[in-house]
């Protein structure tokens, strides 16, 4: 085991604390995975603003866990007390109502820089190769992150919760001959129940989270052994020093560890903006009907799921039949994980490629931002339906016409090295 | 300095990213709202001040001599409405509490839900959060639009939800009109009065729905204000750290 230190160890208590590291290293390789995660892991000097969100989905887990273990602590997850139980977290127990806005305001964050995440990929070509089994892991983390969101949702035992989950958790009904065994399988019961609460709040709080933290370590470990790409698209490591150190990188700590904090700091900033002033946001990040508690009686006249939901909502209810609207938006998903071996282009930048790949991309985000907003309305107008057809139509055309357009890209020279002009 | 890195770096990335939110904004602000009235009616703003006590106190005293009958409150404490609206406990006794014990009780109704159901077709709801499911205006317009229509159990009807099982429990105060506002019957308060008193009601209904929201705010400030303090020193510490790096 090397001896040689970085600056972790202060010049006062050098002996001491070596010492100890050195004690530490000889049973655990402390500071072999420092260096190779943090100290010497280099990374492209040129990246943008968009190559912050992934740390930010890493802030939001963590604070995830740390106001979900407090949440726990003082909400019951029975049909009879949830509610109350979450309305007692909000007014009763000492600043509970902040860890709660922080949690709920947390889940729609997570999706918000997630979604931001993965955009960054289709843009600079992060899911090709060598990254594809990076791509299909974070897309695993994005399914396990809408269970999650899913589950979550259930646990305040609103209007909202209850007629929402009444309606997804019916989905898998539309699976040919299993499907309504499933159903009830999944409910442990004929309708959404206290049983369904309670099994809810276990996958919550422990199964899903832990699956969770796995992917999100494997995510890490797979980035790590490609080395993360950049906006130019081009493999630093191909491009090295006498020192063996790539010459477009530059360590994670402290260079990019300080531009992080940057990110995470005015990424709070909004995140507290929504949190102290609009905890609610307009009735997107927490549906006023669910401040109604559930009610099997009464079906709300709207039932829509979160805002996040929404495109693939929209996508469901294009479709006449619910079986194929089902499959539809299964399919929607499913084509994510596949885009590696659609993607027929050679360069991996945006900035190198040609119009078809700038075209596509646009269309995608377009549709799918309308999608999201067309899920949200009553699906009893029929020009809403309209849209929402034409929408999944140009979502879906991004994927099943992928091999056709990439092929024929005309893409400009892709530069030795990357695009830097210094932080002056 | 800043304009250089602004202009070669990050406003490619910038413009897309404001772009984008730009359009998730707009497309968020020109959805119809998440609540859907559903019924033709009102369309008044309560123009409610939680922070406005006085109009809190006299709201409460609506509240439990109006409301209170047959709707409960029960997440909200007495002694809460003592911290939160400058009274003090006594007080709160004195002039709030009819059928509570002790100050540390919850708001509740004396009305079993089943006496309820069987006297109007339906309990009367839990008020704790009614401001938050159907917003301060909603209620506003409710409590302003009952009119006489002789079809009805009760007499009245209400434009805001039709068919309500309510009745018109503040007749007494605003007198009774027919659907097109013209007074049948005067009430002891005159028109412009009445609205001060469901102001006041419904300001209390936001309060009791959303205790902490003042609170909330003021925090809200100080966070925001560390925030970017401490963002100022991570950035400089950021160009100190970069400012080799070519």
């Amino acid at each position: 085991m090397s001896t040689v230190r970085t600056g972790m160890v202060s010049a006062g208590g050098a002996g001491k604390t070596a010492r100890f590291i050195d004690w530490i290293d000889e049973r655990f390789p402390l500071t072999a995975m420092m260096k190779e995660h943090v100290t010497e892991y280099y990374a492209a000097k040129s990246f943008n603003v968009w190559y912050v969100f992934g740390v930010l989905a890493l802030v939001v887990l963590i604070l995830q866990f740390v106001t979900g273990i407090f949440l726990t602590m003082s909400y019951k997850p029975s049909a009879e007390d949830a509610f109350a139980s979450v309305e007692y977290i909000m007014r009763e127990v000492e600043w509970g109502w902040l860890i709660r806005y922080m949690h709920s305001t947390g889940a729609s964050m997570f999706f918000v820089v997630v979604y931001l995440h993965m955009f960054r990929a289709l843009m600079y070509g992060s899911y090709k190769a060598p990254r594809e089994l990076l791509w299909i892991v974070g897309m695993f983390i994005y399914l396990v992150l809408m269970a999650q969101a899913f589950t979550g949702y259930l646990l305040p035992w609103g209007q909202m919760s209850y007629w929402g989950a009444q309606v997804i958790v019916s989905l898998f009904g539309a699976i040919p001959v299993v499907g309504a065994g499933l159903v009830e399988w999944i409910r442990g019961d004929f309708f959404i129940s206290d049983i369904t609460l309670n099994r809810f709040f276990a996958l919550h709080v422990a199964a899903i989270p832990l699956a969770l933290l796995l992917l999100v370590v494997v995510h890490i470990l797979a980035l790590h052994t490609t080395g993360s790409l950049n906006p130019d698209g081009i493999e630093i490591k191909e491009k090295k020093g006498p020192d063996g150190i790539p010459l477009d990188g530059v360590a994670f700590h402290p260079f990019h560890t300080s531009k992080d904090l940057v990110a995470i700091i005015i990424f709070a900033i909004v995140f507290a903006a929504v949190l102290f002033f609009a905890p609610e946001m307009g009735g997107y990040f927490l549906e006023h009907a669910n401040f109604e508690p559930a009610n099997l009686l009464k079906t709300p006249a709207h039932i829509a799921p979160v805002w996040y939901f929404t495109p693939f909502y929209a996508i469901l209810r294009a479709v006449p039949s619910k079986g194929w609207g089902a499959f539809l938006m299964l399919l929607s998903i499913v084509l994510l994980f596949v885009l590696p071996w659609l993607d027929r282009c050679k360069v991996k930048s945006i900035r190198y490629r040609g119009w078809q790949y700038k075209v596509a991309l646009g269309g995608l985000v377009v549709s799918f931002i309308a999608l999201g907003f067309l899920g949200l309305q009553p699906a009893t107008e029929k020009v809403y339906v309209y849209a929402a057809r034409l929408f999944a139509g140009i979502y879906f055309a991004f994927f099943l016409l992928m091999p056709l357009y990439t092929s024929r890209e005309r893409t400009k020279p892709v530069p030795e090295r990357v695009v830097f002009h210094g932080h002056e | 300095m800043i304009r250089n890195f602004l202009h070669q770096r990050l406003r490619p990335g910038f413009i897309a990213l404001a772009a984008l939110l730009a359009i998730a904004s707009l497309v968020l602000a020109t959805a119809p709202p998440a609540v859907a009235s559903g019924a033709p009616g009102l369309n008044d703003r309560a123009n409610n001040d939680v922070a406005n006590l006085a109009s809190l106190q006299r709201g409460a005293r609506n509240f439990v001599n109006y409301c209170q009958g047959c709707h409960s409150a029960k997440y909200v404490r007495y002694n809460q409405l003592a911290r939160d609206l400058g009274m003090t406990e006594q007080q709160v006794i004195d002039n709030l509490m009819f059928g509570a014990a002790r100050p540390t009780d919850t708001m509740d109704v004396a009305m079993r839900p089943a006496d309820g159901e069987r006297w109007f077709g339906i309990a009367p709801p839990d008020l704790s959060l009614m401001a938050r499911s159907k917003g301060p205006d909603y209620i506003y317009n409710f409590l302003r639009s009952f009119y006489v229509d002789p079809k009805r159990p009760a007499g009245v009807n209400n434009l805001m939800l039709p068919n309500a099982a309510m009745p018109h429990v503040l007749w007494e105060l605003q007198g009774l009109q027919t659907a097109k506002f013209e007074q049948v019957s005067p009430g002891i308060l005159t028109p412009e009065v009445y609205d001060e008193f469901v102001r006041d009601t419904v300001n209390f209904l936001d309060y009791i729905a959303e205790p902490m929201k003042l609170k909330r705010q003021s925090l809200g400030i100080l966070v925001i204000t560390f925030l970017l303090v401490f963002g100022l020193f991570a950035y400089l510490l950021k160009q100190e750290i970069w400012r080799d790096v070519r």
